[in-house]
């Protein structure tokens, strides 16, 4: 079994908690200028914890480091070396990985607004506040820039959209519940089935993870930690662990195209609002309202009996997606299969289906064990919120979006497995050359256009939406590494 | 039916950097080659699925020292291997014939290449048979493909014309305008689906003796397997806890290398090279499981699946320095990153008991559990000894083995006679 996650006072709060009653949050891109400015700072920041929720916090103040900023914090390269490599190459460091996020063309890292080459911020400090107070905290925090050793800051804003994203739909309805009382153990029988309690080191750095190991993460030879600041490693109590209680924080601004979107659902439907209305509803796969499309069954493992009716499902029954597309926004991002998708209950039954012979059709048991790819969403909204029917007349320069914010504790088999192989998958779940309707690339390979979305009607003919012009862009995006506090410490005096 | 061709000759060293050139000039991106390129134009080839030129620098030959043992004189092999319809060296001929040329400039590079020799004849001595080849669907050749993709897209444009007025219709009665449909175009000449050859009597008695003769054969060496059980579990219990897992993160600079030939289509070619534990025991092992996955592979999954896993078009094992290394080389649809977590999660039974009998591979028990579940080691394992692969070719851009599955289902399901209404709303499904 594993163990329980207790180091509360280490874990920075964003773990635990989206801090929703803060309704206002600013993230701000800091590069360093002067390093010892900077520890100095880092090390004094006010950093809340998970064990700080224990009472009320009116403010919040998270920190995370992209590689180049720890770089530029003289953390050593030996210890660097220890991350796993989409962390190392940064999320526009690569044209293969700009390939598989989608992040091409029009969408190219060159093209963003920060996030590459000069633009690379080193420190994310993500700032929340409850009404009216995020000003002073962001002078309490941060009082001068320059003084705490940065540049100019620049600043992603957020507004508070009341729980609904830009497009009007509710959101952040479906989140994985991390196991952080270490009462489920993983890779047993009843992992057949889908279920929503993960293992805490799928988010958390130095933890036993889905596969009842640890990810990549920098396991320090002990004379780097001369000050012994940083616990043992679980799995070699002989090294010193950097990720221990940290995690990684994926960041991705977002810009969503409101105006476009509701006019290019407006002209599909002709004019019919309730038509326009549940084409959206079908690409989303969620009523505007959050509900779901497909009924709750039996419930699911890990989702609190009070969610059960908004989150106790799968699309077991719903294999020809009926109810919910299976292009839909939510089935992409989260498919909510089991390990074998295809067996019968029974011991014989699983070995018959993990030998391949329970797939009947070309589209059974494509996807499965959603399990290794699972994400805790923290993002906010920004920019002018639009109610759907405001959109079709709305003037094209209102922008808003997505301060998409996630954390995991493996980028390439959790974040980025879910934004190329699912959501921006061209034969996903069997689908013929659809991307996601809401967020994809619709050219997911060089020679290949994929611009409709096939909402499935009962006598098995699809209707074919589209074509679809992009509704999100990137404009911005890295990765973070969001340590621990002792972490923090360490990085703040390294080298 | 489908076969595998591979040609291996040993690169002369000092030419190696100039033969990664004249491949790269093959490629119209990175490792994806252009079908009209000068030197192999594949795209003429109508019974060619697919093709490749590897270079295999085994780079991980050091890890022979753990076993005390080295191969100083290893050679560099130049392979050119494919998948294509009919038999192999009638691929060799038609190759030598209207590629001889530029073949000739390629193969050069090699040692023991004589420019007055006969070309066919050179490759031929050079042909390496594999030891297990993996089918995605047996008997669907380049054409059937190619007219089965027609198929769908014809389908397709006339419901996008067609499809709303047919929204409630009876999923039988659709399916009746589409036969007509195709029907039509089929006499007007715009549409072809050459029917299938009925496999004659002689073919389906070695099928029957392929299916059964293995598990008869088993069957009747039971009694002596059963008794020797105990003996090989003993000895294998003893490599396995006692054989070095070597699997240290790949080089960036490697990793490199391999992702920027990556993901320029809905497929990709996976190259991997390394040394075969040394010793009469592991050899025989794996000789041994690579001819019952042989077995299977022509028996059991032959129509869309390898197992758990349908993304894999085609898949070989070949032997090569007198079985002492192995070469696996396969096309599959997706990244690597989802095809390593597809085969953790749904076949690392399978993985293990071919790839542990290689050197450094994680540790296995009983050959089919742990291992491939290790998963940082698993892929650094993989990625360590995957090689890039120079130039790369497929006959169907654009379309996977689920687009492949799903146009051969709409074609059997066009000509069989009838079907109740659900077959019916499944089959339109497919569109």
């Amino acid at each position: 079994m594993p163990g329980a996650v207790t180091e509360t006072a280490d874990i920075q709060a964003l773990l635990r908690s989206g801090f929703g009653s803060l309704t206002e949050a600013e993230f701000l891109l800091l590069r360093i200028a002067d390093r010892a400015a900077a520890r100095a700072w880092l090390a004094a920041a006010p950093v809340t914890s998970v064990a700080d929720l224990a009472t009320r916090v009116p403010v919040a103040t998270q920190i995370a480091l992209t590689a180049e900023g720890m770089r530029a914090l003289g953390v050593p390269e030996a210890a660097l070396a220890g991350f796993a490599d989409p962390f190392l190459s940064g999320m526009a460091g690569d044209a293969a990985r700009s390939r598989r996020l989608g992040d091409t063309g029009t969408d190219a890292p060159e093209s963003w607004d920060w996030g590459h080459a000069a633009g690379m911020p080193h420190v994310l400090l993500l700032l929340y506040a409850e009404p009216g107070q995020l000003a002073r905290h962001r002078a309490t925090v941060l009082p001068d820039a320059q003084r705490a050793g940065f540049e100019a800051p620049s600043s992603l804003g957020t507004t508070n959209m009341g729980g609904r994203e830009p497009f009007g739909f509710a959101d952040g309805i479906s989140q994985p519940q991390p196991d952080w009382r270490g009462v489920r153990r993983p890779n047993t029988p009843a992992d057949v089935e889908y279920g929503n309690l993960i293992a805490a080191g799928e988010f958390l750095l130095g933890y036993g993870n889905e596969y009842g190991r640890h990810a990549q993460r920098p396991v320090l030879d002990p004379a780097l930690d001369a000050a012994l600041l940083l616990p043992a490693a679980e799995d070699d109590p002989t090294r010193r662990d950097l990720g221990r209680n940290g995690s990684h924080l994926v960041f991705r601004q977002l810009a969503q195209d409101v105006a476009g979107f509701w006019r290019a659902l407006d002209r599909v439907a002709a004019g019919d609002v309730a038509r326009r209305i549940g084409i959206a509803e079908a690409m989303v796969g969620r009523r505007l309202s959050g509900d779901p499309l497909v009924e709750s069954g039996a419930p699911v493992r890990g989702v609190a009996p009070r969610d059960q009716a908004r989150n106790g499902f799968t699309y077991t029954r719903d294999a020809l997606g009926l109810r919910c597309p299976i292009g839909a926004h939510v089935r992409r991002a989260n498919p909510r299969t089991g390990d074998l998708p295809a067996a019968a209950p029974g011991a014989l039954a699983r070995l018959y289906a993990a030998f391949g012979f329970a797939a009947r059709g070309p589209r059974d048991d494509l996807v499965a064990a959603s399990r290794f790819h699972r994400l805790l969403r923290r993002g906010r909204e920004y920019g002018t919120a639009l109610a759907p029917a405001e959109a079709l007349t709305a003037a094209d320069t209102v922008e808003s979006g997505l301060q998409f914010i996630c954390l995991n504790a493996d980028i390439a088999r959790q974040f980025e497995f879910v934004q190329s192989a699912w959501l921006n998958g061209a034969k996903f779940a069997g689908l013929r050359d659809e991307t996601d309707p809401l967020t994809g690339t619709r050219r997911p390979v060089p020679d290949l256009i994929a611009d409709r979305f096939t909402w499935p009607r009962p006598n098995g003919l699809g209707e074919r939406v589209g074509p679809l012009p992009r509704f999100v862009r990137v404009r911005g995006g890295a990765y973070f590494f969001l340590p621990g506090l002792r972490a923090l410490r360490w990085i703040a005096g390294a080298g | 039916m489908q076969s595998a061709f591979m040609v291996a000759a040993p690169v002369d060293p000092d030419c190696e950097a100039d033969l990664r050139t004249l491949l790269a000039t093959m490629n119209r991106l990175p490792g994806f080659a252009d079908p009209d390129n000068e030197l192999v134009p594949f795209g003429r080839f109508e019974t060619l699925h697919f093709a490749r030129f590897v270079i295999l620098r085994d780079t991980t030959l050091g890890d022979l020292a753990a076993y005390g043992s080295s191969f100083p004189d290893a050679p560099v092999w130049l392979v050119l291997l494919g998948e294509c319809d009919g038999p192999a060296p009638a691929m060799l001929v038609a190759l030598a014939e209207r590629a001889g040329a530029g073949l000739r400039r390629i193969f050069a590079f090699c040692r023991g290449f004589d420019e007055g020799a006969d070309l066919l004849a050179w490759l031929r001595t050079r042909e390496v048979q594999p030891a297990a080849f993996y089918v995605n669907w047996r008997g669907r050749s380049v054409r059937r493909i190619r007219e089965e993709a027609s198929l769908h897209r014809a389908l397709r444009a006339w419901l996008d014309e067609n499809g709303a007025a047919l929204a409630n219709a009876a999923p039988t009665q659709v399916r009746d305008r589409l036969i007509a449909y195709v029907a039509a175009e089929q006499r007007a000449g715009r549409l072809a689906l050459t029917p299938e050859p009925a496999p004659d009597a002689t073919a389906r008695l070695r099928e029957l003796l392929t299916l059964i003769g293995v598990p008869l054969l088993l069957l009747a060496l039971a009694p002596a397997l059963i008794v020797l059980a105990p003996l090989f579990l003993w000895i294998l219990r003893r490599h396995e806890t006692r054989d070095p897992v070597i699997a240290p993160r790949p080089a960036a600079a490697h990793l490199a290398e391999l992702t920027r030939r990556e993901d320029h289509d809905v497929s990709n070619q996976f190259s991997a090279f390394g040394c075969v534990k040394p010793g009469l025991f592991r050899l025989g092992t794996l000789r041994a499981l690579l001819w019952l996955l042989d077995w299977s592979m022509r028996a059991i999954y032959v129509r869309g699946r390898l197992a758990r896993v349908p993304t894999i078009h085609f898949a070989r094992w070949a032997f090569l320095d007198g079985q002492r290394r192995l070469l696996f080389a396969s096309s599959y649809d997706g990244s690597l990153d989802s095809y390593m977590d597809d085969f953790i999660n749904k076949v690392a039974w399978g993985l293990n008991l071919v790839f542990s009998n290689g050197i450094g591979y994680p540790a296995t028990r009983f050959l089919i559990g742990g291992g491939a579940k290790d998963e940082l080691a698993f892929k650094a394992y993989i990625r360590r000894h995957e090689l890039p692969t120079e130039v790369w070719y497929k006959a169907y851009p654009g379309l996977g083995t689920v687009d492949l599955a799903c146009n051969t289902r709409l074609r059997e399901g066009l000509e069989r006679a009838a079907m109740d209404a659900d077959a019916a709303r499944h089959w339109l499904a497919l569109i």
